[in-house]
């Protein structure tokens, strides 16, 4: 009994020290010198977790244990190592499904194992146990759906049908009905299989509701949804905490469900549109396509990479605006050549990131630091924005809609008032662009008429090797 | 603030109220008292957690991001008792593949996260 009651304390003095590893860890992450320490120190607050469980008293064989980690683990750890950091946005979806696999499994196991015991679940932790499976559940196919998005096997452009919101209103009041029902049954102790047959109903809904809510999103509004289900995923594990009675679930539940709401609240922003309008309204379909501008009568001016290398050359001071075409082309080790050669030329070179470039928050950061990029180098929107005007050429490579200038001047325009990067405040604009379709908005571009604009159309990677060919011949 | 003060005293209520129906008066004392803490936990990690990562930059979201989920894999420590417990057959089975679920964010996530970290450097030397 003593022996017990001491390896108790002893599993919850393990789970302390690595809550406050978790926070400290987190902590770590405002600063880049500091981050990679900090998740070490996450890292080991995980482990001494993993060790304190190991010794619960409740565990009686481990068997199963075992083998759900060794092949954990062969999944895990190639997975790590061998993800290319191009596939990240894929790896991140991916990621929550796991989280939520597991967190719905739980949720399922407790439920089926509180029915059986005396007095059932009660009213607290039945409603611990329905939002834990229905959160977890809903996750676990809409990571899989942004995982198909990304990854390109399901289209990434909104998936709309007629009567779509009617049926998705149904399935999702279907859902919380019947978690509601669950909730209240169970307390007043009524047991019976119409319990068990509401619970499964329940989770199958929930797993309907991940599809239906991430079919109508597109591509460019994934960063959005990644953040999101990485809230939904914190919160049900946090919900889990609730359900056993565990304080380290419902810390690190917690952690990690504000850290995706806040990334969510930043993208949406960003995109200058409310959580309701990325989740309902399927941005790009006949509402932007009636107010945008025609481009008719416009003519843009396309130049050679000969010219684009001489004005690239002797600029001094160069901004480049990385966006979701640099991704696709893998241009960002030519960039990081190109960057390097105008420096060692005596110009000075910056890169503006906006929030939503790319296809998860800090996409191109990521992408720039693997390609070596000092990360100095980077910054964000706020920081950048009043340097264009001071700048000689402006750079975009495969961005458009955070570029146009209509967000600022154009009331009619879809994207009025989503904050910009002013590129069009610089000396000389040079567009990298595969060609001249528009981006995920729908709409044309004003910065491609101006006059100091040029295009340079083809292949992002393709175009700057033989920009920086050019440049080297200078 | 007020509106955060406001929904702590709801959840209470709430409690208080749903665990009322108990049968005798000690089991619902401890019930409230327990469940009180859990939310007592729950909130003040959500502030720190606000706190803490509205001052994460945007150059390192996506660390960020594969960090969160990595400890969000926490849910291990769950799956671990219900894989390992005296249950029947086929919830030991579930938690098993809970388990690896777990730990492949757990494994995979620390490892992904610290290979992200390892990217991101100054500027080397004077310029």
């Amino acid at each position: 009994m003593i022996d017990q009651q001491i390896g108790a304390l002893f599993v919850q003095v393990a789970y302390i020290g690595a809550s406050a590893a978790f926070i400290l860890g987190l902590r770590g992450l405002t600063k880049p010198d500091t981050a990679r320490r900090g998740m070490q120190l996450a890292a080991f607050g995980m482990l001494l977790a993993i060790i304190g469980t190991l010794l619960n008293h409740e565990i009686v064989s481990y068997e199963f244990i075992i083998i759900g980690l060794v092949v954990g683990s062969a999944i895990g750890l190639p997975m790590g190592l061998l993800v290319p950091m191009t596939a990240m946005p894929q790896r991140i979806a991916i990621s929550h499904m796991f989280g939520a696999l597991a967190v719905t499994l739980v949720g399922i196991a407790e439920f089926i194992y509180t029915r059986d015991s005396a007095g059932g679940p009660g009213v607290v932790k039945m409603t611990a146990i329905g939002f834990e499976t229905l959160f977890g559940a809903l996750t676990i196919t809409g990571s899989f759906m942004a995982f198909g998005k990304l990854q390109g096997f399901i289209p990434g452009r909104p998936i709309t049908f007629p009567g779509q919101k009617l049926i998705n209103a149904a399935v999702f009041f279907g859902a919380v009905g019947l978690y509601a029902a669950l909730v209240v049954t169970q307390s007043s102790g009524s047991t019976g299989d119409s319990g068990l047959i509401m619970f499964a109903v329940m989770t199958v809904l929930a797993l309907v509701i991940g599809v239906t809510l991430v079919l109508p999103i597109g591509g460019a509004d994934m960063p959005v949804v990644v953040s999101l289900l990485n809230s939904y995923a914190g919160l049900a594990a946090s919900a889990t905490g609730f359900a056993i009675g565990n304080n380290i679930l419902i810390v690190a539940g917690a952690l990690d469900g504000a850290s995706g709401f806040i990334l969510s609240i930043l993208m949406s922003k960003a995109m200058n549109r409310s959580f309701a309008n990325v989740l309902f309204g399927a941005f790009g379909g006949e509402k932007a396509a009636a107010s945008a501008k025609s481009a008719e009568g416009l003519t843009t001016r396309s130049v050679t990479p000969e010219d684009a290398a001489m004005r690239i050359g002797y600029a001094r001071n160069v901004i480049i605006v990385p966006g979701y075409g640099m991704a696709v082309a893998q241009a960002q080790h030519a960039v990081r050549e190109l960057a390097e050669l105008i420096e060692k030329r005596g110009g000075r070179v910056r890169f503006a990131i906006h929030p939503v470039a790319g296809r998860m928050p800090g996409h191109m950061n990521v992408l720039l630091a693997e390609a070596n990029v000092p990360y100095d180098h980077l910054f964000d929107l706020d920081e950048i924005n009043e340097e264009f005007h001071a700048c000689d050429v402006a750079l975009v490579l495969g961005a458009n809609d955070v570029t146009n200038p209509a967000a600022k001047s154009d009331p009619g325009s879809p994207i009025y008032g989503m904050p910009i990067l002013n590129v069009q405040d610089a000396e000389q604009v040079i567009v990298v662009k595969r060609g001249m379709a528009t981006g995920f908005a729908g709409i044309e571009n004003e910065l491609f008429y101006l006059d100091k604009t040029s295009m340079l159309f083809g292949d992002a990677k393709s175009v700057l090797s033989q920009v920086v060919t050019e440049v080297k011949g200078l | 603030m007020t509106a955060l003060l406001t929904a702590l005293g709801a959840a209470a209520a709430i409690i208080a109220a749903t665990s009322g129906g108990a049968p005798t008066a000690a089991v619902s004392t401890t019930l409230i008292d327990a469940q009180i803490v859990e939310v007592y936990v729950f909130l003040l990690a959500a502030f720190i957690g606000f706190q803490i990562i509205t001052k994460v930059p945007p150059l390192l979201h996506t660390p960020l991001m594969a960090a969160t989920n990595a400890i969000s894999a926490i849910s291990l420590v769950a799956s671990i008792v219900i894989a390992g417990a005296e249950r029947p057959l086929f919830i030991n089975i579930m938690g098993a593949v809970a388990v690896a679920a777990a730990t492949i964010n757990v494994v995979g996530g620390f490892v992904i996260t610290d290979r992200m970290l390892k990217m991101f450097k100054k500027t080397e030397g004077p310029k």
